[in-house]
């Protein structure tokens, strides 16, 4: 088309002005890919992570249960339902029981959950097989942790802690557990003021004989059992709270992006201002020649445009060699940042999706056409002979 | 029918001057035949540019007709007149108006581009062009290179290069020295005799009109005097 020949000719002729618009939308459209590769990268790590360590592919749940009140803990646990212990006969399940404690580490008091998970399972990635009984001492309790109740309860590997708690019957008992094991998890959730112990033990220790809180299911589970009085939660609500802080923080990143675009798109506008000002002459001469108003805005419009068009090559040239560097080389997350309660890990790996470039691709282009045809309009109101003259529009 | 290129019945033209009008051109009686070689000449203000971009369908008339190979421009589309000037009209601009980032041979050739010619065609007829006025070796040349005699012939190039059978010339010699404005004259006036193109001028340069074959005088928007120059 011969628009885009004359537009690509007359932006080439324009020199630094041109490039100095270029460069800057492809920075605003390397730095959008770039921070959008980093939530989603970071999304897809915690997803993954959450999923792995805490959620598995879904769970049922006690129906009195409720993650978020403390207050539940004592009253939501029972004998799970035939169809959830068939599930966990076939290691298609596996049960956890949780009730509330305290713990008494180097004489300080501090509350914790004890939570139970059988030795055996294969489900999540919590390394229960560090859960090792010892068949000598019948008071003996193995108990793992993650690294940040370690750090917490400055506790180490083979050293005890005094943890107390209350019965099915509401009776206080204690007993000191030994830490078998320390994990380090990128997942908060299953980390912080917790400690794990093997679920038959804190059956046997609560008089929960059989009992559990909820039932973690494999992603291999095929059939689930329907029309239990246990609830089931599937992926998307278990991963709801980190969907809603992804969402929290993709809004931020898009209030980020729409700056930098803004910044680049407004270079354009004041361009095709200038332009439009400058050239009126051009414009003139391109009707006397024989184009017509609206294929002198065309002209113009495509002029704009193509920046965006060179500034995507200008970006691929420079940004794909640095993030793919970033990419392999991930971005080193700051000391304590898992602190935030949000699964991250040591390193975020960005994560460049095709649809998320090519949407980055579709807005740069798309908003960069709309800031140059809005002032090209003022062409189509323009008289030739006026333009000719160079007279002011 | 008649073998007139343009006819003007009663072209009239005013524009809006505050809460008044101005009247630009005033009942304008006028006929260019094929192959004229006219010039319009008048003081400043006396309508020749606004005569001119009514023959060139960049502005219509208020009242009365102007009939431009057999189109009349005040009935014109803004496609079918731009369509008349890409293929029937050419313009020559006092201050060139050549296109600053592209190449001479560019800026011959753009005309023929808004005509869809094919490449090789294209390619030949600006070289002709290029010949025409002498500057083949400058048609990679950039306009801000050139002098003012040369962006004249350049811009005389582009006009010629469609082969129009209207050429309108709006003070062509009026920002060149003497010896400048004899020769894109002179480089016309060839044109004129060789393709037959109509020319129409507007000039108050008496080295511009030595070589007119007719001269309408224009004054306060109206034909003052329409002379025959008969040449020996």
């Amino acid at each position: 088309m011969l628009e885009f020949k004359l537009a690509l000719k007359n932006l080439l002729g324009s020199g630094l002005r041109t490039w100095l618009n270029v460069t800057v939308l492809s920075i605003a459209f390397v730095i959008i890919i770039f921070y959008n590769g980093m939530l989603d990268g970071w999304n897809m790590q915690a997803t993954n992570d959450t999923r792995a360590w805490e959620t598995g592919a879904g769970q049922f749940w006690h129906p009195d249960y409720n993650p978020y009140d403390p207050f539940t803990f004592a009253d939501s646990h029972s004998k799970m339902e035939e169809g959830i212990l068939a599930l966990e006969e076939k290691e298609m399940a596996t049960p956890v029981l949780i009730t509330q404690a305290t713990g008494y580490p180097g004489g300080r008091l501090v509350n914790i959950l004890l939570k139970g998970v059988s030795p055996n399972q294969k489900i999540l990635s919590i390394p229960s097989h560090l859960l090792k009984d010892n068949p000598d001492d019948p008071y003996y309790i193995p108990a793992i942790i993650g690294n940040r109740m370690a750090q917490n309860l400055r506790l180490k590997e083979g050293e005890r802690v005094l943890v107390r708690w209350r019965d099915a019957n509401g009776t206080f008992d204690a007993r000191e557990v030994t830490i078998t094991g320390i994990f380090k998890t990128t997942v908060p959730t299953i980390d912080a003021g917790q400690i794990w112990i093997p679920l038959e033990k804190l059956q046997e220790l609560t008089s929960m004989t059989g009992e559990a809180t909820y039932a973690v299911i494999s992603p291999n589970a095929a059939d689930l059992p329907e029309h239990t009085k246990w609830i089931y939660k599937d992926d998307k609500a278990l991963l709801k709270d980190l969907a809603d802080i992804m969402a929290a923080k993709k809004g931020s990143s898009r209030v980020i992006s729409s700056l930098l675009l803004a910044i680049a798109l407004l270079a354009i506008f004041d361009t095709q201002i200038l332009s439009i000002f400058r050239r009126q002459k051009e414009i003139g001469t391109y009707i006397a020649l024989g184009m017509t108003r609206m294929r002198v805005v065309r002209l113009f419009t495509i002029e704009g445009t193509t920046h965006s068009f060179l500034a995507i090559l200008v970006g691929m040239a420079w940004g794909m060699p640095l993030l793919l560097w970033i990419q392999r080389n991930g971005i080193p997350m700051p000391a304590n940042a898992d602190q935030a309660g949000v699964a991250i890990a040591d390193k975020i790996t960005p994560y460049y999706g095709g649809g998320m470039i090519m949407a980055t691709v579709l807005l740069v282009v798309l908003s960069s056409l709309i800031v140059s045809y809005m002032p090209t309009k003022r062409i189509s109101k323009m008289k030739p002979t006026d333009a000719l003259r160079g007279k002011l529009v | 029918m008649n073998n007139n290129v343009v006819n003007l019945e009663n072209v009239t033209k005013r524009f809006p001057a505050g809460k008044t009008e101005f009247t630009a051109l005033n009942k304008i009686n006028l006929s260019f035949g094929k192959g004229e070689f006219a010039g319009l000449v008048g003081p400043s203000g006396s309508g020749k540019t606004t005569l001119l971009n009514i023959i060139g369908s960049l502005d219509i008339p208020t009242e009365g007709k102007a009939i431009v190979l057999n189109k009349d421009i005040g009935q014109l589309s803004h496609k079918e007149a731009a369509a008349l000037r890409n293929f029937g009209i050419g313009f020559i601009f006092q201050t060139y108006n050549l296109l600053p980032v592209y190449s001479v041979f560019d800026n011959v050739e753009f005309a023929l581009l808004l005509q869809k010619m094919p490449s090789d065609k294209r390619k030949k007829a600006v070289m002709e062009a290029l010949e025409w006025v002498g500057l083949a070796d400058r048609a990679h040349s950039r306009p801000s290179t050139l002098s003012g005699g040369e962006c004249q012939r350049v811009a005389i190039a582009r006009a010629m290069v469609k082969k129009p059978q209207i050429v309108l010339a709006d003070e062509p010699s009026a920002n060149l020295d003497s010896k400048n404005s004899h020769h894109i004259v002179q480089t016309m006036k060839r044109l004129n005799q060789e393709l037959k193109t109509t020319f129409i001028f507007s000039t108050h340069d008496e080295k511009v009109m030595q070589y007119l074959d007719r001269i309408i005088y224009l004054k306060d928007g109206m034909v003052e005097k329409d002379e025959q120059i008969i040449t020996k």
